[in-house]
């Protein structure tokens, strides 16, 4: 990759880095209600992913994705005024942190029922195919979402019809508090199973931008050719505990420090250096990523909350909540 | 076309239909394809229509109604085969967490077209696991159109408006009723979901019935007849959206009240009725209202026994006979 799609990716993985510190102090002032699952730690897969599809392409995310809209497009704006119950939030004030939604660009919604949307991006796969569009479908989920049901389904169904579908899995170790290891008899929770299901699985250093755009590109052109579905496993860390709730205090020290050293946003800044881009540049991308999303923290504070009326609309297709007649 | 057509062929009917219409009308599920379905409700289809668009699934509920609301997201109309509507267990976080929800908590982002069709009720002596009544479970959650047709042109006409709806339709066609014969539907029939029939008019009670318990009300409103008690029969057609106005207009005739539900009485859509009446038309009450419903079992496998548990017209009959004494 050369340096300038570098500094893209690392400024964009700066935006959502900033953004989610937001939210976080924003919760801390009680401007955030509910919870939030920040995906501080695992923005090289958002971002990698990202660069690596077409605009048109279908993203499925879970209750942590955040990134994930950001990333497809999703401004910080429209992110932190859906957290702070504004009307001008990307869903009207109705999802909240855990179902940012932005299907204008293809950021089909994120799933709070763990590994829900798996299956959704197996039919989205298939609409695709059927409409002969040459889209491709990206579902990403943790690595808690390995051992239900709805993922060995969805593999098999996706593998047995040949579907242009990538499943991206992004293990950072915990299934919430659970370290995945624990409960799970393989290792690798995804890419080890992908193989039961006729599917390649691969791993993937979930932190390092450019590998993960590498592996991306290369499955959906593998998939978009008609070769099927792929798993692909990107190891990650997750900076904060599972939700608000969690201080994560169950984590050791030395693995926490271990991958703390292993920042996304260190490992791109490194490689720009080795690339030759001197500190003032990588500052400018700092400065722009900071006045983004202050801005957009100023903003979403001035905007109005929303309507009460619109509690009781879009539930059906005419705009309404109506059950009888 | 015959002169009648079976509630069975009316489904393949319905669907072939607005596949013909619509190129984005596809299906999948459990042995729909080669087999044509388990109750032949899809025969024909893969032959008019193709593989790709008549898909033979794994046994995976969770796959194929997920499946079916990405492809409902993303411009295809999916009419999806849950084969028993006892299987809806097994696919229920999509039916009640998933396809109700998203265009709600997007802001109204996102459409999800799509049908889910499956075989309900009791009757033919399947044993627990696949006879329940479930149209119940679903009138528990916001943001499903529920339709349960009684005759085979209403199965067409309904399919018809169900697959052309842009919210999600839970579609149940119930098994005891698949052999019944009625007028085929007309070219282009349609009928509008939230619009119940009245089947037989009567000035003394107003039954309310759904799919299995229409003809099974009819059979009581001529038994009444002949005991001089004039019953007017309401098919409601549907449980969301919910006709009370039909069944408010029929209680303004009759005064007297029954519903008729093969579900359990605990938690019964006879229940939701009920209270519409209490709350907007209880002046228009001359007695109490009676619910002829399920017991709160599980279906028993002798048929003896599942006659006790579902309602039957001697049931029918012995409530509207205590309520014409009132």
């Amino acid at each position: 990759m050369d340096a300038t799609a570098l500094l893209d990716r690392y400024e964009r993985m700066n935006v959502i880095r900033r953004t989610e510190k937001a939210a976080h102090d924003l919760f801390l002032r009680g401007l955030v209600k509910g919870t939030t699952h920040l995906a501080a730690g695992q923005e090289a897969i958002a971002v990698g992913a990202s660069a690596a599809l077409r605009p048109d392409d279908y993203v499925f995310a879970t209750y942590r994705g955040h990134h994930h809209a950001l990333a497809r497009g999703a401004t910080p704006e429209e992110c932190l005024a859906e957290l702070m119950s504004r009307a001008t939030g990307l869903c009207k004030a109705k999802g909240g942190s855990m179902h940012l939604t932005k299907a204008a660009t293809g950021m089909l919604g994120s799933y709070a029922i763990v590994g829900s949307h798996l299956p959704m991006a197996v039919g989205a796969a298939w609409s695709a195919r059927l409409r002969g569009t040459e889209q491709l479908a990206v579902a990403f989920f943790g690595d808690g979402a390995t051992n239900i049901g709805a993922f060995h389904e969805s593999l098999n169904l996706a593998a047995v019809w040949k579907l242009p579908v990538l499943f991206v899995c992004e293990n950072n170790l915990y299934m919430e508090y659970t370290p995945i290891a624990d409960v799970t008899a393989v290792p690798r929770p995804a890419a080890d199973r992908a193989p039961a299901h006729g599917i390649p699985g691969e791993v993937v250093d979930g932190n390092d931008v450019e590998a993960v755009e590498e592996a991306v590109g290369r499955l959906a052109r593998r998939a978009r050719a008609g070769d099927g579905p792929a798993v692909l496993e990107a190891e990650t860390y997750r900076h904060f505990g599972h939700s608000r709730a969690d201080p994560a205090a169950y984590r050791p020290a030395e693995e926490v420090e271990r991958w703390l050293k292993h920042d996304p946003l260190d490992l791109a800044r490194g490689r720009l250096t080795e690339l030759g881009v001197d500190e003032e540049t990588v500052a400018g991308a700092d400065e722009r990523a900071r006045d983004v999303v202050e801005r957009a923290v100023e903003a979403a504070k001035a905007a109005p909350p929303p309507d009460p009326r619109e509690a009781l609309t879009d539930v059906w297709a005419d705009g309404g909540a109506a059950w009888r007649t | 076309m015959a002169d009648v057509i079976t509630y069975r062929d009316a489904v393949a009917e319905g669907i072939a239909r607005e596949m013909r219409r619509d190129a984005s009308v596809v299906c999948l599920g459990e042995d729909i394809a080669a087999a044509g379905g388990v109750f032949k409700t899809t025969t024909g289809l893969l032959e008019e229509f193709g593989a790709d668009r008549v898909w033979d699934t794994p046994i995976s509920e969770q796959a194929i109604v997920g499946a079916a609301m990405g492809a409902a997201m993303t411009g295809m109309r999916p009419v999806a085969e849950i084969m028993f509507s006892d299987f809806l267990a097994c696919c229920w976080d999509y039916l009640a967490n998933e396809i109700p929800k998203v265009r709600y908590m997007t802001g109204g982002q996102v459409t999800v077209p799509l049908v889910v069709r499956t075989a309900n009720g009791g009757g033919l002596g399947f044993g627990a696991q696949h006879s329940q009544a479930t149209e119940n479970w679903a009138l528990t959650v916001p943001g499903l159109k529920i339709a349960a047709p009684a005759t085979p042109a209403d199965v067409t006409g309904m399919l018809a408006a169900a697959i052309r709806s842009e919210d999600p339709v839970v579609f149940f066609e119930h098994k005891g009723l698949l052999a019944t014969k009625g007028p085929p539907p007309p070219p282009g029939h349609v009928v509008e979901l939230g619009r119940a029939a009245i089947v037989r008019e009567g000035a003394d009670v107003t039954l309310v019935a759904l799919a299995s318990t229409v003809p099974l009300a009819l059979k009581a409103a001529g038994v009444l007849a002949g005991e001089g008690i004039e019953a007017e029969v309401v098919d409601l057609r549907c449980l969301v959206p919910l006709d009370a106005a039909t069944v408010l207009a029929s209680l303004g005739k009759t005064s007297r009240l029954v519903t008729v539900e093969e579900n359990p009485y605990q938690g019964g859509w006879g229940a939701t009725v009920v209270s519409v009446v209490a709350d907007a038309g209880f002046a228009l009450l001359d007695a109490p209202v009676r619910r002829v419903a399920g017991e709160c079992v599980p279906l028993p496998f002798a048929d003896t026994l599942e006659q006790q548990v579902i309602p039957t017209v001697d049931k029918v009959v012995t409530e509207v006979r205590r309520l014409a004494a009132y």
